[in-house]
């Protein structure tokens, strides 16, 4: 269904094969992302959760960074992701991307015993979402432009700013495909 | 708001995929395992090295310890109790640990039972030899797995055999009929309606991970090509003359583990490895591999 289209998974640590399965069900073609000439061949990119810290490390030992810095085509960043695409994630030991200007906070609800599922809200769809949340950061001081597409109570858990989608929980890791296609066609709308 | 569930256990494990998990002792060594990249450090008292060579009763570390590498590092912090020691996991699970590692590397507090780990809330990892070691920890709770290996001796002998003695049981359970699978749970000695799961989708219904021996870049893409998901670095850093490298060394391998050249690039400057120990020179008593059932 979607035979033109490629999505990258950036495959340097964490949830990724999460992700790889997530697509393939959608039927898009998937390639995991572990070096910076791979990401040519991407019509969309996934910044998965995992430890953002050991991300970081990875991607400035790669050279990746400059082309991240560069890639203009759609984005979706889970958890970790979304630290990474933040403008401030107010840690010296993440240096974001700030593709989306918006804070993030790292580890905001706690430790693992803090994690948590909960049903969010989408601006999209009135059926609510199950949505796992793991050591997870909170997202704040969004700027204008910045489009609020998920909240749970009166945090902001899912937005998008211009072809770039953040969620602070992991919907990879359930069996809902809905912010997942969400994304898909974002990236066919941007080809 | 659904906390401490399977689910969200497990969701932690596969979130610290691909990475590697440390051993540290200070705060000074888990700033260098976080500088470095790691997923996530172990919290102990001593690394398995010197318990072995300090031999006596090893337990659970203290709660300082713990707290002061809490204090230090933003990544999870995980710590061991003994097997079958549930009032020292409940201590843990009181300090906010991230994970708890029911250890064969500390001293068994119960030769029969291991700790009903579905009464926490806190994710548990355990170790194994083997398929049925694995399902009967999961059937308890656990939301990890990791090959024993031999703790401490530098050697990854123990865990090869171990990774590959798991990977060929649940090879061998994907081409039972339904009505051989029965009699496979009880040859394994394992829980049937895991067993039946794992015959079905090929793979451990938990992550999966490498421990116990690991020293070097090249011994953890051995392990992630034996299908590790993850792997535990115990002695094998900080029982090396260049600890920060080794530990940036083993994270790239981790990643890179089927590309070669970088592999050989990644080692290339590397000093010393921990010297470690011939599996045959430990006597049969004091195999830590052979704790636990």
């Amino acid at each position: 269904m979607y035979d033109k289209m490629t999505i990258g998974v950036l495959g340097l640590q964490g949830a990724f094969s999460k992700h790889l399965a997530m697509l393939r069900n959608l039927n898009v073609n998937t390639i995991l992302i572990r070096y910076p000439d791979e990401l040519e061949k991407c019509d969309g990119l996934i910044f998965p959760g995992g430890e953002s810290t050991t991300m970081c490390k990875l991607i400035d030992e790669m050279n990746i960074r400059s082309r991240i810095e560069k890639f203009d085509r759609p984005i979706f960043g889970t958890c970790a992701g979304a630290i990474l695409l933040s403008t401030d994630a107010g840690d010296s030991r993440v240096q974001t991307f700030g593709k989306v200007p918006i804070k993030t906070r790292r580890n905001a609800w706690g430790r693992q015993l803090e994690s948590f599922i909960s049903d969010v809200r989408l601006s999209f769809d009135p059926e609510p979402f199950k949505a796992v949340f793991i050591r997870a950061p909170k997202l704040s001081d969004p700027e204008k432009d910045v489009k609020i597409l998920g909240t749970l109570n009166d945090e902001i858990v899912l937005v998008q700013y211009q072809n770039i989608i953040l969620t602070t929980f992991h919907p990879e890791l359930t069996d809902d495909t809905r912010i997942h296609e969400y994304f898909v066609k974002l990236v066919e709308e941007n080809k | 708001m659904n906390k401490g569930s399977f689910e969200v256990k497990v969701g932690l494990a596969e979130m610290l995929k691909g990475g590697v998990i440390m051993d540290v002792t200070t705060p000074e060594q888990a700033k260098i395992a976080e500088d470095a990249g790691a997923v996530a450090v172990m919290a102990l008292e001593r690394i398995p090295a010197d318990i072995r060579a300090h031999g006596g009763i090893a337990r659970m570390s203290s709660p300082k310890v713990i707290k002061a590498i809490q204090d230090t590092v933003s990544i999870p912090v995980m710590a061991k109790c003994r097997i079958g020691h549930f009032a020292e996991a409940q201590i843990l699970e009181s300090l906010e640990v991230d994970f708890i590692d029911e250890s064969e590397v500390l001293t068994p507090a119960d030769e029969e039972n291991h700790i009903w780990k579905h009464d926490f809330k806190v994710p548990f990892v355990c170790g194994c030899r083997d398929l049925g070691e694995a399902l009967r920890r999961i059937g308890e709770g656990a939301a990890m797995i990791r090959t024993k290996g031999e703790a401490g001796s530098g050697n990854v002998v123990e865990a090869v055999r171990h990774m590959r003695r798991v990977q060929q049981e649940i090879r061998g359970l994907t081409v039972l009929r339904d009505d051989e699978l029965m009699a496979a749970a009880k040859k394994l000695g394992a829980p049937f309606e895991i067993v039946k799961e794992v015959a079905r989708s090929g793979k451990l219904p938990v992550p999966n991970f490498a421990a116990g021996g690991i020293a070097t870049p090249a011994d953890a893409a051995l392990m992630m090509q034996l299908g590790a998901e993850s792997v535990f670095v115990g002695s094998g850093i900080f029982k090396s003359e260049d600890p920060s490298a080794r530990a940036q060394a083993i994270v790239m391998a981790t990643t890179y583990y089927n590309d070669a050249k970088k592999l050989a690039e990644i080692s290339m400057d590397l000093k010393e490895a921990m010297e470690g120990l011939d599996i045959a020179s430990i006597p049969e008593e004091e195999r830590l591999a052979k704790r636990g059932w």
